[in-house]
């Protein structure tokens, strides 16, 4: 099964290899989330849904919908 | 007169470029409009070795393609060079514990070939996180001039200052060569528009539509060559977003050290272990919102008493040293008036903003936001939808100007759309003295009054009617851009008091200015309607009341309150009540209710005062007066009670959703920069207040 951002547990980590949706690509590409940089789970919201990941020493918040569209290595 | 150097502010949102702004501009700051965009453009100046300076702050963003509306404005701004303000040199703001990420944009911002200084922020907080950088070398690699600059303290800002009148003519070369991209576009629109370098040119292709400045000739041409030529903009944007941040990261790889981690981030993670917690994460923030709403109406209230105060004095003294006639009547009966309709709002104003600053500048917003995004998107709105929403029980009009951080084009029209629904404090003077009139002061369940549950569900009523309404909107709205929620968390840190003061000292004053003057024109022309009538009929006045009271004093109260209710009558504002009275008949009302409808079009309270003068009450602040008189009313067709329960449960729905205040809809024309705006906003509401209204008189009559 391929794993994207969306199945990482609080404190798991994984490395960003591809994208799915080119439009949120670009978007993440810019805020430093680029293919072979390491990604950080920190906590989801209370209704689960954003998650806050530690990219390159900050702090990101996305919504699960677009998580899934960051696939890791 | 030597003109003035144009600098123009860029670098990440959060990066402290605020704070650059506002040290070197101080209170000089003004809002302006950037030609053919809905966005404000903030600009300031000051002078330094007597050379005058113009700063302009662009919105703040990642990188120099825009993905909401208002940063489309950066490149726009950047490049068009034969603007009268562009910027003679460029700043780049950057924060220096995040160096890598802020350098996307100022490597872009620096191929665009204009003198450009890169302002390092934050660096004691890099410092604490054990991030060392090597300013000189960071100088050398980027070939740029680098100012370390301190938001707290103001430290580097004379030498910012002297960097900005320093003439630096640096050799300049392209930190990534675009023609590896697309060889054969760039020098082709390179030459047609005969610009600088080739990154200029490959933005041209970039960002074709974006621009205001291009002809639709231009746009067909660069449309033309980019089909010719095979340009494929997202592709190459990626390939382009990739290739700086190997540049960056190899540059960097010299220039920045790590020792151990800092405090700092422990810090952040143990706060947000706490504010984004399952329950207290939702307890904190009730708490918050209870703080606020507290200190809206409480503490604001002396504030707005004395304002109220002030300006009937001011009325009052204007009347006593003006010659009486039909300028001043129009001095103190109008103007002076219209004006405290408009500087009252200023203590709610202030205090909100002060609030929404100081949790912006500590970075809790952001977290409410994350927190609330999940139930706000079932809506068709958006996290940064809530603090409008929750702005709006106070005072719709800074609840709109609130919006302006949804980047969303659709998100943000539909919570400007919406946000009028919550019930403000202009509602509750109406909803008191209905509730008092036709609810039983009783208790159900033993426990809860009756009066006191009616209320609570005109709010909730309020609330319901903005989330339907934003379902409604979020189904028709069609727009083509896509609405992502991917947003920083910035570190906690104490708020910059000099940037809240200055948050608070710019939007009380764009509000008054702004919405201002449209009050100001309404309340004068309501002025003019209630207080002049067709033919006669005025000047016959005083004979016409004391033929129908013949036993009354004409120098009695009684007699002057009956004057005034005779005039209103038959003023032109009165027959206006009177020729509506066919369509508002359905819903229970008579052209006294009429009257009051039109006069509080511009603002709802102003029912209660032209309830009190219409019935020829005296003493407007009484309530119990006006409560009396209104429960004496007979229905002429009845010969019942006119103030029944069923009229009661109609005036205030009907309240509850009309679109009755002009300082809203002016706000809404100011913030959309559209007139279709606040004329659907005006429809929309009213015909809703009009079809529940008469749902709910029919269905209790």
């Amino acid at each position: 099964m391929i794993k994207s951002a969306a199945d990482l547990k609080p404190g798991q980590r994984g490395m960003v290899k591809d994208f799915t949706d080119e439009y949120i690509s670009l978007k993440l590409l810019e805020m430093g989330v680029l293919p072979g940089t390491e990604i950080e789970m920190k906590f989801a919201a209370p209704l689960g849904d954003p998650i806050c990941v530690d990219v390159s020493g900050y702090a990101l918040s996305l919504r699960l919908e677009e998580a899934r569209t960051i696939i890791l290595s | 007169m030597k003109r003035a150097i144009n600098v123009a502010l860029v670098g990440n949102p959060n990066a402290g470029k605020t704070s650059v702004f506002n040290l070197l501009t101080g209170m000089n700051q003004k809002v302006g409009n950037f030609p053919g965009v809905t966005m404000d453009k903030v600009s300031g100046h000051y002078s330094f070795q007597g050379e005058s300076t113009m700063v302009l702050d662009l919105p703040g963003t990642y990188s120099i393609y825009p993905r909401s509306m208002d940063e489309r404005v950066v490149f726009d701004f950047l490049s068009d060079e034969n603007a009268h303000d562009y910027p003679d040199k460029i700043i780049a703001v950057a924060d220096a514990s995040n160096l890598e990420r802020n350098l996307l944009l100022f490597s872009q911002i620096l191929d665009l070939g204009q003198p450009t200084i890169l302002a390092l922020t934050m660096l004691d907080m890099a410092n604490k996180q054990g991030i060392n950088i090597d300013i000189t070398a960071l100088e050398k690699e980027f070939n740029t001039k680098v100012v370390t600059i301190n938001g707290r303290n103001g430290d580097g800002l004379e030498e910012l200052k002297e960097a900005i009148l320093e003439s630096r003519e640096v050799e300049y070369t392209a930190l990534y060569d675009v023609r590896e991209l697309s060889p054969e576009i760039i020098p082709v629109i390179k030459e047609k528009f005969d610009l600088k370098n080739d990154y200029i040119a490959y933005q041209y292709a970039q960002q074709t539509y974006s621009k205001s400045f291009l002809s639709n000739d231009d746009m067909q041409f660069i449309a033309d060559a980019k089909v010719k030529y095979n340009f494929c903009d997202r592709q190459f944007q990626t390939t382009e977003t990739v290739e700086r941040y190997k540049i960056i990261r190899q540059k960097l790889s010299e220039i920045v050290t790590r020792s151990q981690p800092g405090e700092i981030k422990t810090r952040t993670s143990k706060l947000d272990k706490i504010l984004t917690h399952k329950i207290y994460g939702y307890l904190i923030f009730m708490a918050v919102l209870l703080l606020m709403f507290q200190s809206i109406f409480e503490w604001a209230n002396p504030f707005m008493d004395w304002i109220d105060l002030g300006f009937a004095q001011l009325s009052a003294f204007a009347r006593s040293i003006l010659p009486s006639g039909v300028l001043t009547n129009l001095i103190a009966e109008g103007i002076i008036p219209g004006l405290g309709g408009v500087v009252i709002f200023i203590p709610q104003i202030a205090l909100l903003f002060c609030f929404i600053s100081i949790l912006e500048e500590s970075g809790y917003m952001s977290r409410v936001v994350f927190l609330t995004d999940k139930i706000m998107r079932k809506f068709g709105l958006n996290g940064k939808s809530i603090v409008p929403l929750i702005s709006g029980v106070a005072c719709a009009i800074p609840a709109i100007m609130a919006t302006r951080n949804i980047e969303s084009w659709k998100d943000r029209i539909i919570t400007i759309f919406v946000t009028p629904f919550m019930s403000c404090s202009a509602r509750l003077p109406v909803y008191a003295i209905l509730i008092s009139l036709v609810i039983p002061d009783t208790r159900v369940l033993g426990i809860f009054n009756l009066q006191g549950l009616t209320l609570m569900f005109l709010y909730l009523l309020g609330f319901f009617g903005a989330i339907f309404s934003a379902l409604i909107l979020q189904k028709i709205l069609k727009v083509k851009e896509r609405s992502y929620f991917i947003m920083e968390l910035p570190v906690y840190r104490w708020p910059k008091w000099k940037n809240v003061w200055i948050t608070i000292f710019s939007k009380s004053r764009t509000f008054v200015l702004e919405a201002g003057k449209i009050i100001l024109a309404i309340s004068i022309v309501l002025w003019v309607l209630a207080s002049y009538g067709p033919g006669d009929r005025f000047d016959q006045a005083s004979t016409a009341v004391q033929n129908t009271y013949p036993t009354l004093d004409t120098t009695s109260v009684e007699f002057e309150n009956a004057l005034s209710a005779y005039k209103l009558e038959n003023s032109y504002a009165g027959i206006l009540g009177k020729s509506i009275e066919p369509v508002i008949r359905p819903l229970g009302y008579d052209w006294k209710i009429g009257i009051a409808l039109i006069t509080s079009f511009a603002a709802r309270e102003v029912f209660v005062g032209t309830i009190a003068t219409i019935y020829s009450v005296g003493d407007e602040e009484n309530e119990s007066t006006i409560k009396d008189k209104l429960k004496a009313e007979i229905n002429p067709e009845t010969g019942l009670p006119m103030y029944t329960f069923a009229l009661g449960l109609s005036l205030m729905i009907f309240y509850a959703f009309a679109m009755q205040c002009m300082s809203t809809l002016a706000v809404v024309y100011r913030e959309t920069k559209s007139i279709k705006w606040p004329i659907l906003q005006l429809i929309y509401m009213s015909g809703l207040a009009y079809i529940c209204a008469l749902i709910a008189y029919q269905v209790f009559k």
